[in-house]
């Protein structure tokens, strides 16, 4: 088996709400990614499924816990070492067209990644690997003139994409890459994350919250729920067999294209309204209730329901 | 077929643009039965939303103009009406839904206020009349601590809770037919679940007939009666939902449930996406709009528009390999 590329212990991320309060947006995380591996992580909006996202690549600065990227804590690197670091960890967004400058032809885009890190080389060099990156995320090479209106919902992902790979990363944040895209498109943007996924042996944390395509992607799916991690399993085993009510009453709202299925179904509810994870400033929260315990080989689940 | 409460005959809807004429909706043909669910499926820009907006009379005009149709709702063609006559129809006949629940209601307007407008202006009650039917369809559609939520203002509702308002508003006044469209495209899957859960109930308790239109057909399969399938503003495939979910026949509709990954899908096994993207409507293709993404299209496609090929009452298709001389036409 592949060592773990990603080591996430103990994350937390609090955002202070002012009157006192804080919101616990990441609680105590924690987690692994093996190198080559897609880790899901599923969970209703609000949930901490971005913030989680972005304080493991040090977009933020953590509250508590440690990162290791290949066995070196992040968080303790000096900024100068953090950019090179950088390279190596990439995000790709939920809303490509929010994420592309709209002033910025595709090339200027994907140039610019290449700049940031001085990758760039020469002129002949730069537009040589700009039309590697289109061929390898299926644009043509015309498409490089052109501005990002001018693409469809799925082509700006595909250059929202080509731009995360300019530089060479290892390990990609995916947040909830396709659900700003339709259906019949989020196929071929999945698709093509797999294919580099093999070709460039990448890894992935896949951030969504449409659960037949995450289990689709994932090797592994974490389960989040009001900036906790309840739930983490093989992705097989926790469609199969979930333990967490709240996993269970996501997994039972997924619509089915089935009208049999459908006619069969029985929804577990949760509740109407989440909860709020906002605390009064030092406010403990029971961490030990939420402690993930091996209930099977791989089959994490929340102390309380183990 | 039950008794239709509304025919769409033939309707075309153009933009006029700068480029030039973006013909959104070319000959859309359908018809929804007294309390009947009928789901509008296609992706981004198939002209969806323009028919409906179109049958409320909402469309922007200019830059955009029915060209062509009638729209027979209760037996009288609502393209003959007056503005005025419009506004209470919308009210008080058919009510809409739409996928940003902000958009809709006054963020400034107290959420029973809102509720209440539309009940004194279309049914003439008074304001205590009002305010006890107004909670009572806020309880109508899930929504707990009705009493004091009716005092509250639309920020203070999450999204799913927002929905639901917009439904008890759209639903205050009984209409016989309800247009959602992409009412959950924004909301989370539990939720989704939730606002299809109360539109289904609510239809059950009023009768009211449904048009819901969305992108996903997984959505779908668990509550209408049929499937209107729609590619590049035209209907290329009609059904129930049983004659869509199993035994589709358009290459559109198989290719749009072939992109969706199953849960029963083998490990590693890739999905099946339909490639490309759909045509621009400024020059629409002349023959099957499909030709350009179809895996089976033939020399005969891309010239001449395939009529339509019925496979039962309900279930019809427009393809030339399901025309009975399909074999002939390929040598064409
Ligand atoms: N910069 C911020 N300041 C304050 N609160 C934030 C900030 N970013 C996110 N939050 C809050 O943290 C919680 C988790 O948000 P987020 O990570 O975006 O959730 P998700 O991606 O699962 O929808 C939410 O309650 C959100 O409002
Ligand atoms: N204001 C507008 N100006 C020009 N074209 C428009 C406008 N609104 C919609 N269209 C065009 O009409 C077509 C159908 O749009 P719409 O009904 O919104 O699609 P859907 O709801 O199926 O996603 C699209 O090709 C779109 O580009
Ligand atoms: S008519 Fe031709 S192009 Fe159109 S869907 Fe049928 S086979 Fe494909
Ligand atoms: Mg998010
Ligand atoms: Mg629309």
């Amino acid at each position: 088996m592949s060592k773990n590329l990603i080591e996430v212990e103990g994350l937390k991320k609090y955002f202070n709400v002012g009157k006192g309060k804080v919101l616990k947006a990441v609680d105590n995380i924690n987690f692994t990614i093996r190198e080559g591996e897609t880790l899901g992580m599923v969970g209703e909006s609000g949930c901490g499924k971005t913030t989680a996202g972005r304080t493991v690549l040090r977009l933020y600065e953590p509250t508590a816990g440690s990162v290791k990227y290949n066995g070196t804590d992040i968080y303790k690197l000096p900024p100068g070492k953090m950019k090179a670091m950088r390279r190596d960890m990439q995000m790709i967004f939920q809303d490509p067209y929010a994420s592309l400058n709209p002033r910025f032809t595709v090339s200027d885009i994907i140039g610019e990644a290449l700049d940031i890190h001085g990758m760039a080389g020469s002129r002949a060099e730069r537009k040589k690997r700009i039309e590697e990156l289109l061929d390898m995320v299926g644009l043509n090479h015309d498409h490089a003139t052109r501005y990002p209106h001018e693409f469809s919902g799925g082509q700006r992902q595909r250059i929202g994409i080509a731009r995360s790979l300019a530089v060479n990363p290892k390990f990609i944040v995916c947040d909830e890459p396709i659900s700003a895209l339709d259906v019949s498109i989020q196929a071929q943007v999945v698709n093509l994350l797999k294919e580099l996924q093999d070709r460039l042996g990448l890894t992935y944390l896949f951030i969504a919250h449409d659960l037949s395509m995450v289990k689709h992607i994932s090797d592994r799916v974490a389960v989040m729920y009001l900036g906790k991690m309840v739930e983490l399993a093989e992705s097989e085993e926790l469609y199969a067999n979930p333990i967490h009510p709240y996993t269970k009453s996501l997994l039972s709202a997924i619509p089915v294209p089935d009208p049999e299925v459908e006619a069969n179904k029985k929804r577990i509810h949760l509740h109407d309204e989440l909860g709020s994870p906002i605390y009064a400033a030092g406010e403990k929260t029971n961490d030990s209730d939420f402690e993930l315990v091996e209930v099977s080989k791989g089959h994490f689940v929340a102390k309380q329901y183990a | 077929m039950m008794e239709p409460i509304l025919q769409v005959k033939d309707l075309h809807v153009s933009f006029f643009v700068k480029g030039g004429e973006v013909q959104a909706v070319r000959g859309m043909n359908f018809e929804v039965g007294k309390g009947e669910t009928v789901a509008i499926v296609g992706e981004s820009g198939s002209g969806k939303s323009v028919t409906a907006q179109s049958i409320m009379r909402l469309i922007p005009t200019p830059p955009s103009r029915v060209k062509k149709g009638e729209i027979i709702f209760q037996g009288q063609n609502l393209l003959d009406k007056s503005m005025k006559q419009m506004e209470t129809i919308r009210g008080k006949d058919i009510g809409m839904i739409f996928q940003d629940p902000m958009t809709s209601l006054n963020p400034t307007i107290k959420v029973g206020k809102q509720i209440t407008e539309v009940l004194i202006k279309h049914q003439k009650m008074s304001a205590a009349e009002a305010k006890e039917q107004g909670i009572e369809m806020l309880k109508l559609v899930g929504i707990k601590n009705a009493e004091a939520r009716f005092n509250q203002y639309p920020h203070e509702f999450s999204g799913g809770m927002r929905q639901r308002v917009m439904i008890a508003i759209a639903l205050a006044c009984r209409p016989a037919l309800l247009i959602a469209d992409e009412p959950t495209t924004a909301l989370d899957v539990t939720i989704q679940a939730q606002i299809m859960e109360v539109m289904q109930d609510m239809q059950q308790k009023l009768g009211t007939s449904i048009i819901l239109i969305t992108h996903d057909l997984g959505v779908v399969a668990g509550m209408c009666d049929r499937v209107i399938v729609m590619y590049a503003g035209e209907v290329v495939e009609t059904g129930t939902r049983w004659e869509i979910f199993k035994n589709p026949q358009h290459p559109y509709t198989k290719g749009l449930l072939r992109s969706m990954p199953r849960l029963d899908q083998k490990k590693g096994e890739p999905l099946i996406p339909i490639i490309g993207t759909p045509p621009d409507l400024i020059k629409p293709p002349v023959g099957c709009p499909f030709t350009a993404r179809c895996s089976e299209a033939m020399h005969v496609c891309e010239q001449i528009d395939p009529g339509a090929t019925e496979f039962s009452e309900t279930h019809m298709a427009r393809c030339w390999n399901l025309h009975s001389m399909a074999k002939e036409v390929q040598f064409v």
